[in-house]
């Protein structure tokens, strides 16, 4: 339970409030995270957050994190500097079913700052290419300049071996791509709806919005994931601030499969 | 080489219509191309005819006061473009543009509009697959609307 030290070694911005991470154990490392998982990163006398893994889990040692400032430590995280010390526990939750998902489509649905915690996995299908079938990533954001990773997108949508689309909700003259959310690519999207696995982060209306569209093309309930976001303090299971009903997020997820969290996302009061 | 009536079933409107319909839908459409930043339409002129996206990216246009053009959607292959000529005043609510090379297949609205008339079986069908399309773009624009990226909500 106690952080350990990492050293941030490099810093990037992604969007006017977005910036990866990369960060190196000073001392002692906590375990390899793997697709899915999440840290508690701690600002020294500001206080914890969770942040899920934005890395290639192939490298080992150094953690990828990338960060919207919206909040105090998030700000604070967002402002740190390369050689600056933070703290880091963890790797605390589940993964993305990549097991399940050998042998068949994976259909990534991202939407905004949902992007980061789905790119190890997609790192992970590209990595073992020929044990999966095709790669999907259906991407969306508020507008061009709040696409994250835009680069590394557009390089993936160069690979022959990937299908990826990319649409924004609202977009000036000058951007020659999609505009309308990001459930519109779905039903014309290149996967076998009985041979595929689905992988969704974001928003949870978009998430509710994009699961029933995966159902509706024929995919069935147990192959679509989504991965929760709630206030998390202890990572463990403990404190119960992450709870949903009769789960924990951090210690039961955060990765769900649809038909176990889509009745609690129905309950208002949760 | 695929004859238009059989081109048209690549949307969800005319997919599982008879032959002897889809016949009679082809009677009104032709193929048609646009150059990139070809106008389809222009908002407020008389909305007449209709296009199914064969090959490539259209983008709906709206102007805002202050703001410029913006791009409110796209449509790409498979999806269908104007609604307008559906109902009166038969007048465009957006502009449309090609966004690259794009192929489609343009419909006469008032030709189809006078065959669901004569045919009324035809027209009922047309029109509840119609309203299908209608509803699944009404509920995309307000999720568009709910601005579900914006700061905190994830």
């Amino acid at each position: 339970m106690t952080p350990l030290a990492y050293r941030v070694e490099r810093k990037r911005r992604e969007t006017a409030g977005t910036w990866t991470l990369d960060l190196e154990p000073v001392g002692e490392a906590i375990d390899p995270i793997r697709p899915g998982q999440f840290t508690m990163l701690y600002l020294f006398g500001v206080g914890e957050v969770p942040i899920s893994s934005s890395g290639d889990p192939a490298l080992d040692g150094r953690l990828v994190h990338t960060i919207r400032a919206a909040g105090a430590v998030t700000r604070g995280l967002c402002a740190a500097n390369p050689g600056d010390v933070v703290g880091v526990r963890g790797p605390f939750g589940n993964t993305w079913p990549l097991e399940l998902a050998r042998g068949k489509d994976v259909v990534v649905v991202a939407g905004g700052i949902g992007l980061p915690p789905l790119r190890p996995a997609i790192y992970h299908v590209l990595g073992n290419r020929e044990e999966y079938g095709n790669l999907v990533l259906l991407y969306g954001g508020r507008s061009p300049t709040e696409l994250v990773f835009r680069q590394e997108v557009e390089r993936w949508r160069a690979r022959l071996d990937a299908s990826v689309e990319v649409t924004v909700d609202t977009a000036g003259h000058d951007w020659r791509g999609r505009v309308g959310v990001v459930t519109k690519l779905i039903p014309r999207a290149p996967f076998d709806p009985g041979n595929a696995v689905a992988m969704i982060v974001g928003p949870e209306i978009m998430m509710r919005f994009a699961a029933q569209t995966l159902l509706e093309r024929g995919m069935p309930v147990e192959s679509v994931f989504v991965s929760m976001e709630r206030t998390m303090r202890c990572g463990v299971g403990l404190c119960g601030h992450c709870q949903l009903g009769p789960t924990l997020i951090c210690r039961d997820g955060p990765v769900y499969r649809w038909d176990e969290i889509a009745p609690l996302l129905e309950v208002q009061e949760l | 080489m695929r004859t238009l009536d059989a081109l048209i079933t690549d949307s969800p409107v005319f997919a599982d219509l008879e032959h002897h319909e889809l016949e009679l839908i082809a009677g009104c459409a032709k193929n048609v191309g646009f150059e990139a930043g070809d106008r389809l339409f222009r908002e407020g002129d008389p909305a007449d005819t209709f296009f199914l996206v064969r090959h490539g990216l259209v983008a709906l246009e709206q102007y805002v006061p202050n703001r410029g053009v913006l791009t409110v959607d796209t449509a790409g292959p498979g999806e269908i473009v104007g609604w307008s000529w559906l109902v009166p005043p038969h007048r465009w609510q957006l502009s449309a543009r090609a966004v690259e090379q794009t192929r489609a297949v343009e419909f006469d609205g008032a030709c189809l509009r006078d065959k669901c008339a004569a045919d009324t079986d035809l027209g009922y069908r047309l029109l509840t697959r119609i309203s299908s399309e209608l509803v699944s773009v009404l509920t995309a624009a307000r999720l568009q609307l709910a601005d579900v990226y914006g700061n905190g909500d994830h």
